[in-house]
């Protein structure tokens, strides 16, 4: 603790380092050409290099300067946003629209901390409605709007 | 020249004022306002969101009607940073000073307008600006060669650097992160799939409406989830729109005064409308007599801001127009967004393509029209939608990028890519890095290289071929001396309280 005194540079250069890292690593397979006639190669290694210095720059300032930590506490809202937005991903091709809406705005409703089931049910109900008229019918949205194995052919 | 000119314009509103064109416009300016007024949603959300909207219009139209959501999100976000300090992007920040405290006083009316009415002041200037220098701007773009082209990009996004608030060493890592994002996809001269792990939606590149709905969309929601305290908005003490003959004349000098440094900081690479409003405020402060008023409730500290923010949005196509390199995340939108209608953004636009060019620069002063004569009776609605509780605001908002999302190619693997940049995004705020600087990067990643290789290649694999170019050094020598300027102590320190201060 006491040698990380900056955990927010700390991290970040962490964060460079490994991106930068991957993409040296994953273009050293591409032909890299020489300066004249450069390869696919050439470009992504120049940057990877870049970014590795920056982060060794962020890394090492990080022991010297101070700054407080970063506030992680409150990890629901993440969690929640995020993992509603991927069931819609996983949801709509597979069940339709109109479930797929209903999840996404019931679990992404739950992240507020003033969350209320009726409220959310309601506004669920209204959006799916909302999307169906206006995205399906009126912009031509290419997505089933139930589920297809229930509808019959 | 002036002849010209005059033609110039008469041609653009030839184009801008068929009855289809003005509803785009008016279209887009309300759709804009719409989502830019939601608390948190600034003009990058916007537009990517609204973006789907306009694939199945013809390009000029197109153009028009993003033009129209750019500016209707500028002033939706100025609603919202007044009325619940809440500012969407950063060079709202600046209106949230003064104009909330004044909506705290009971003058949130005369807030509103003056910030309607700077914003026309501002508009009308910068649509002549634009066409005044464009087109001289455009003849020296046409003598760029690769070279060049790369020495000007490295200067803009130096300069985004320095706006970007906080670590300069975490901005030009973002940048770089940007770059490298931006040649994820199929390599054009070699056609060898890169970054692209075996997906095939990969090898098209990630869509840049992924990354900025989930760097600045997602990633803004989570962060406002977490915050618990209560806001407090002044929906029910809207009155008196009209401003008194005292505020105007206080107000006018400033909007001018907001206009000139807005449309002289709009052009730079890395300006828009962010720079020009810090830059108003604290001019505006300085000139005051009783400066201790800022901050308080000063209608000059609205009105001056709020004009360089509309005149620096509208400058900051100068760059886009002529040079093809867009000055900052919003010009990087439309970038995207020409890209898809098959107009390659840079000098010869003007002249392969003048209906376009001069209507969109007309369709900047009938947007701004619209602005005041259509958004300003309408306040009562955006207000309405304020005092929505976020709650049942930001599960919407979710369902609206999703589709918009979906919407680009019909895939459903873009709505996952944007759940992994809002990861991103989050962890991004948590470590303090800016993320417009990344898109800045993005957008140039596959420019710059494809100038490198040929500036290169021209030279034979010298690289000094950077320095003997005349133009070349030039734009190098500058972007050394930017960095050479933030680096120096003292600039440092003030750059700094600037970002602080607001």
């Amino acid at each position: 603790m006491a040698l990380i005194r900056h955990p927010k540079d700390f991290g970040a250069g962490v964060l460079f380092a490994t991106l930068g890292a991957t993409a040296i690593f994953i273009s050293s397979s591409y032909p890299l050409g020489t300066a004249a006639r450069m390869g696919p190669g050439y470009f992504p290694r120049m940057l990877g290099i870049l970014l590795l210095a920056l982060a060794a720059i962020l890394i090492l300032r990080s022991f010297f300067l101070r700054g407080p930590a970063p506030a992680m506490r409150n990890l629901k809202p993440l969690v929640i946003v995020l993992g509603s937005v991927f069931l819609f991903g996983v949801a709509a091709p597979r069940l339709g629209i109109v479930p797929a809406t209903l999840l996404l705005i019931l679990i992404s409703s739950s992240a507020d901390r003033e969350f209320r089931w009726k409220e959310a049910v309601v506004s669920s109900l209204i959006l799916a409605a909302f999307t169906v008229g206006v995205f399906i019918y009126g912009l031509g949205l290419q997505l089933p709007i139930w589920p297809p194995f229930l509808v019959p052919r | 020249m002036e002849f010209d000119l005059l033609q110039n314009l008469a041609t653009g509103f030839g184009v801008a004022l068929t009855f289809q064109n003005v509803l785009y416009a008016l279209a887009g300016v309300l759709l804009g306002t719409l989502i830019g007024v939601l608390p948190g949603i600034g003009p990058v959300p916007t537009i990517a969101m609204l973006l789907p909207i306009t694939y199945a219009l013809p390009p000029v139209s197109a153009l028009i009607m993003l033009a129209g959501i750019y500016y209707g999100a500028q002033y939706g976000g100025s609603t919202t940073a007044i009325l619940v300090n809440l500012p969407g992007e950063a060079s709202s920040v600046v209106t949230c000073l003064d104009g909330y405290q004044m909506a705290r006083n009971g003058r949130a009316g005369a807030a509103l307008s003056v910030a309607a009415v700077g914003s026309f002041v501002a508009g009308c200037f910068a649509t002549l600006m634009v066409a005044a220098f464009a087109p001289p701007l455009a003849e020296v773009a046409l003598k760029f060669g690769p070279a060049e082209y790369f020495s000007l990009m490295v200067l803009g996004l130096l300069a985004a650097v320095v706006l970007a608030s906080g670590s300069l060493v975490k901005a030009i890592a973002m940048i770089i992160l940007g770059l490298l994002l931006g040649i994820v996809g199929t390599d054009v001269n070699s056609g060898l799939p890169r970054f692209s792990f075996g997906i095939p939606e990969l090898t098209d590149g990630i869509g840049f409406v992924v990354v900025a709905m989930g760097l600045f969309g997602f990633a803004e929601i989570i962060v406002n989830l977490e915050h618990t305290e209560k806001r407090e908005v002044f929906t029910n003490r809207v009155s008196g729109l009209w401003l008194k003959w005292k505020d105007l004349r206080e107000a006018l000098p400033a909007m001018l005064r907001g206009t000139a440094i807005g449309s002289v900081l709009g052009i730079l690479p890395g300006g828009g409308a962010l720079l020009g409003a810090f830059a108003s405020y604290t001019l505006e402060k300085k000139l005051a007599k009783d400066p201790s008023r800022f901050g308080k409730g000063a209608i000059e500290g609205v009105a001056g801001p709020e004009s360089a923010n509309n005149a620096g949005a509208q400058t900051s196509f100068i760059p886009l127009l002529t040079l093809g390199i867009p000055p900052n995340a919003v010009m990087a939108l439309m970038v995207g967004a020409m890209t898809i209608h098959n107009i390659q953004p840079g000098p010869q636009v003007m002249t392969s393509n003048p209906q376009l060019f001069w209507g969109l620069i007309a369709s900047m002063w009938v947007g701004n029209l619209m602005l005041v004569v259509l958004n300003l009776p309408m306040i009562g609605i955006w207000i309405k939608l304020l005092s929505v509780p976020y709650r049942l605001l930001y599960p919407a908002i979710l369902l609206f990028c999703c589709i918009g999302v979906y919407s680009l190619s019909n895939n459903i693997f873009d709505v996952m890519m944007t759940v992994v940049f809002g990861a991103l995004g989050w962890l991004f705020v948590k470590l303090e890095c800016e993320p417009a600087p990344l898109l800045l990067g993005f957008i140039l990643g596959p420019m710059m290289e494809e100038n490198l290789r040929r500036a290169m290649l021209l030279s034979r694999g010298d690289p000094t071929v950077f320095l003997t170019r005349p133009l070349s050094r030039s734009l190098l020598i500058a972007a050394a001396l930017l960095l050479l300027l933030i680096l120096l102590p003292n600039l440092r320190r003030k750059r700094e309280e600037a970002f602080h201060e607001a």
